[in-house]
């Protein structure tokens, strides 16, 4: 009897910590370990950061030469000095692991197409094993080997890259179990060692961000279903209202070369209305990952010194993309936000200068559809002959399941990124090889390290002169006076319209020809309007550039700044705080009193006639409380699909979206009659008809918004950060904040800007900055979001490039760390 | 007092041992302070049950205490337990109570099948 009373005992203790030792699943995702997670010594609680924590520390390292201090302030900003440069990496590879270890590794999962090793195929809904498959077959680790080749031939990349990965390792081998990041518990697996090919693989992430949206297939897909005329309307160059981010003439050059169109591409490019529409690409980076900058020169400033803004807008996420930081070394002494997971410091200024960047949004990715012999894709038919193909197997490994291999062809345009295997969407047995720049070798943090310790123009025009993907206009001030911008990276010379679609492959005929010659692509340098400015548009002037520049170029952001700066005098730092982050919405103010010439409003009924009159009396504010920004926004939506969804839905495959300027542009040009007729209808539509029927169509959403308390912009619109797990409990999301698309605040849904910084060059440099989130990646650290309110709230922390005797007397320093040999 | 002593040595014993070995290691140590320290079986059961629930309980509070809360707010949003501290505290200490219970009854019925 008490043998079976102790064994039924034994057997459910055991069976306990087995169940509560495992992960379960639950809803289609697993569980931690319950028991290690709740375990006051292993689990969840041991992140629990005290409130009124430290930050100290004595720490030795034989990797280290010398001697590093570092103080935290107030925010938890390190303040890091140190006796030479190879210790200061090693100590921010330290500090980015110590804040952000989980994040920054699972970043580089997410570039290398690894997910699936720690989520499993799929959890939540998603399918991680199509996340992989899309990153492997894009060719992010074969870009990231060559990178890092580029990276390790480059005698000061390679050692900082080595200190710093030494430094993140430090860190990771301190640790134990109940000392891993939060993320680790609940997902259960351990961080690995970092190597300095994680570091490329970050690098190549951002230009996949950045450099990697076009929509070739969508616009190929638009190409079967539309005329040539009516292509060249919905989705023109560039639009005819574009002010250019370089604004002086262009250089003129004797030998220019001028690609040549080959000449069946009459018959087998522009085939417009005909052709076969090819699939349905997997993922896209966002289209607005863009930016603002300018610079002010002295003699538009108040102290007359010179003034730089930058603004990356960015997907915005929990822990922040960026860590803040100040490094000095002997060699340089530089404050700004780094990405954690390289030695860098990314957007900053230092004693004598400062920067900014903004996306370039050029095309740099283009697909060739390639003929092999057969299946096994041994050999392609090139300039008259097979041609061996190289192989590559990716092999993802899959939680609690067999891996998955991914072949791979590579040809000389690149890796064939779908064949008859991916997607399975596809069955038009096609093979098309992915051409991208980010694919070549390059060394972006070369330049990076070589800008951080700049001290004048020739410094800055030096250091970023080997720039090459993602391609970026850097914004420049130094104390000397100067402003300066100059679009930076590495472009092909192509032929109007090339790669806008799928290119044969079958020879060199549709290849890039060359690359645009540096002397066309000019700095422009204390212009006699007192200031420079780049937001995504177009690089210059399109009229009379030699060169066809594909990209996702944004018209009102540009012209906004740039209407502003034009008239302002007596600039301060205040005032650039207020207009970087103005909600005003040049697009409503272009697009409102058209619609109104527009509408037929005679027979409204209350309600309508009632947000009728609001959105007639908007200032066109898309603040936090706007009630027009949220009408206008529908309107806008609505007259968009109403004028060109019937002609472009002649397509089940997705399509590009015709972008709002294109609409205005067509509207005053009265040629938005010719799509304005709804082509599924026997009546004929005329342009009125659609402004009535769209702003009739938004009545019921917004009667409903209004019930729910939600008319206002910022509940309407709803932005929020999330975390990069999507867990609500440990995102920030309903904030109270305006903004949006083509508005300076470009704050949307879950995407905007991810650092705001402005930086008067004075004596002691008067500057300020935030951004959305807090140093600390862990949430249960109060340092953990402790930015976001006063980021949402459009207010400032000032920012200081103490030296080390004036940071060492600071009151409220949270701590001090000393690295040594 | 027997009570007592037993519910101390658990609950110093279900701290040490996860020091060293893995987080369940408790339920070996609550196991053999039972085999040795006899008692009725249900009372061995109540001793290394409230050892490590006050062990865990206490320790979970104390954090979450000079965490100003915010974590386990967090933690019990995502579980989901409303948000609440207290209910989180109670589980955390509920289970690691549960599995020293019955590793405790374990032991006082393996001694008594000996004797």
């Amino acid at each position: 009897m008490r043998i079976t009373g102790c064994i039924i005992a034994a057997i459910i203790t055991v069976v306990l910590i087995y169940f509560l030792d495992n992960q379960q699943t639950l809803n289609g995702s697993k569980t931690p370990r319950f028991g290690f997670f709740l375990s006051p010594q292993t689990g969840f609680w041991q992140n629990a950061e005290p409130a009124n924590e430290q930050f100290n520390g004595n720490l030795n390292f034989p990797q280290l030469n010398g001697k590093t201090q570092v103080y935290f302030d107030e925010r938890l900003v390190p303040h890091v000095y140190a006796d030479n440069e190879n210790d200061a990496w090693f100590v921010q590879g330290y500090l980015h692991a110590k804040f952000r270890l989980w994040q920054m590794e699972f970043q580089t999962y997410a570039a290398g197409g690894r997910l699936s090793e720690i989520m499993g195929d799929s959890s939540n809904g998603t399918n991680f094993l199509k996340i992989d498959k899309f990153f492997r077959r894009l060719g992010m680790v074969y870009a990231a080997e060559n990178t890092l080749h580029a990276m390790e031939k480059d005698q000061l990349v390679k050692s900082a890259c080595d200190a710093y990965t030494a430094g993140v390792n430090a860190y990771i081998n301190s640790l134990d179990e109940k000392d891993y990041p939060l993320e680790y518990k609940l997902l259960n697996y351990k961080p690995e060692q970092w190597t300095n090919m994680k570091s490329a693989l970050l690098i190549k992430y951002m230009a996949y961000d950045l450099a990697g949206y076009e929509q070739d297939f969508e616009k190929t897909n638009a190409k079967t279903i539309l005329t040539r005329k009516q292509y060249e309307q919905l989705f023109p160059y560039v639009e005819d209202s574009m002010q250019s981010v370089i604004t002086d003439p262009l250089p003129k050059l004797k030998d220019l070369f001028i690609p040549k169109m080959p000449s069946d591409a009459d018959s087998l490019y522009f085939n417009y209305k005909t052709g076969i529409a090819p699939l349905n690409p997997a993922i896209k980076p966002d289209k607005d990952n863009g930016s603002n900058n300018w610079a002010v020169a002295g003699s538009k400033t108040k102290s007359g010194r010179p003034i730089l803004c930058s603004d990356p807008h960015l997907g915005l996420n929990l822990p922040s993309l960026w860590y803040e930081i100040q490094l000095s070394t002997p060699g340089f002494n530089t404050y700004g936000v780094s990405l954690a997971g390289a030695p860098n410091i990314l957007i900053g200024f230092n004693d004598n200068c400062a920067w900014g960047l903004t996306n370039a949004e050029r095309d740099v990715r283009d697909y060739y559809e390639i003929k092999f012999r057969d299946s096994t894709m041994q050999e392609y038919w090139f300039n008259n002959e097979w041609r061996k193909a190289a192989m590559r197997d990716e092999i993802i490994k899959i939680k609690n399941k067999p891996s998955d291999t991914e072949h791979i062809a590579i040809t000389v345009f690149g890796p064939v990124m779908y064949d008859p295997h991916y997607p399975d969407k596809l069955h038009t047995n096609k093979y098309y090889a992915c051409h991208w720049q980010a694919h070549q070798e390059s060394d972006e943090l070369g330049c990076i390290l070589k800008l951080i310790r700049a001290k004048n123009y020739n410094d800055y025009l030096n250091a970023i002169s080997t720039f090459n993907c993602p391609g970026q206009n850097f914004v420049f001030v130094d104390k000397a006076g100067d402003i300066a911008i100059r679009q930076a990276g590495k472009f092909p010379a192509l032929w109007y319209r090339q790669g806008d679609f799928l290119m044969p492959g079958t020879d060199s005929s549709y290849a890039w020809q060359a690359y645009i010659s540096d002397s066309l692509e000019p700095a422009m340098h204390n212009p006699e309007r007192g200031f420079v400015s780049s937001a995504n548009q177009s690089p210059y002037d399109v009229k009379t550039y030699p060169y066809y520049m594909p990209g996702t170029f944004f018209l009102y952001r540009g012209w906004i700044i740039n209407r502003y700066l034009s008239s302002m005098q007596n600039i301060t730092t205040d005032d650039m705080q207020k207009l970087q982050t103005s909600d005003y919405n040049l697009l409503a103010e272009k697009a409102v009193p058209l619609f109104l010439k527009f509408i037929t409003s005679s027979k409204f009924d209350q309600a309508e006639s009632q947000y009728l009159q609001t959105v007639s009396s908007w200032n066109f504010v898309s603040d936090a409380s706007s009630v027009g920004a949220t009408i206008f926004s529908l309107w806008m939506d609505s007259v968009i699909s109403k004028v060109y969804g019937d002609e472009l839905h002649q397509s089940s495959l997705p399509v590009p979206s015709v972008d709002p300027p294109t609409l205005i542009k067509n509207i005053l040009k009265d040629s938005a009659s010719l799509f304005a007729d709804n082509i599924n209808t026997p009546g004929h539509e005329t342009l009125n008809d659609d402004i009535t029927d769209a702003f009739k169509s938004i009545v019921p959403v917004l009667e409903k918004a209004k019930q729910d308390s939600t008319l206002e912009w910022a509940k309407f619109k709803d932005g929020g950060i999330n975390h990069l797990l999507k867990i609500p409990a440990f995102s920030r999301l309903h904030l109270n904040a305006g903004g949006g698309e083509n508005i300076i605040n470009a704050f949307k849904k879950t995407h905007g800007p991810s650092w705001r910084m402005i930086v008067e060059l004075t004596d002691d440099i008067n500057a300020y900055g935030v951004y959305p989130g807090g140093q600390s990646g862990n949430p249960g650290s109060k340092y953990y979001d402790d930015f976001v309110d006063t980021w949402t709230a459009n207010k400032y922390y000032h920012i200081h490039l103490y030296n080390e005797e004036a940071m060492a007397t600071q009151k409220n320093n949270l701590g001090r760390m000393t690295f040594a040999k | 007092m027997k009570f007592i002593v037993v519910v101390l040595l658990t609950a110093l014993l279900g701290y040490a041992a996860p020091l060293y070995f893995p987080w369940w290691s408790f339920a070996v140590a609550s196991f053999i302070v039972a085999l040795f320290i006899h008692q009725r079986a249900w009372a061995a059961f109540a001793a290394t049950f409230l050892g490590l629930f006050l062990l865990w309980g206490i320790m979970a509070f104390i954090i979450d205490d000079r965490n100003d809360h915010l974590l386990s707010q967090r933690i019990a949003t995502l579980l989901p337990l409303g948000g609440s501290s207290f209910l989180l505290i109670s589980i955390t200490a509920l289970i690691g109570g549960l599995i020293s219970g019955f590793a405790g009854l374990s032991g006082s019925l393996a001694r008594k099948s000996a004797s």
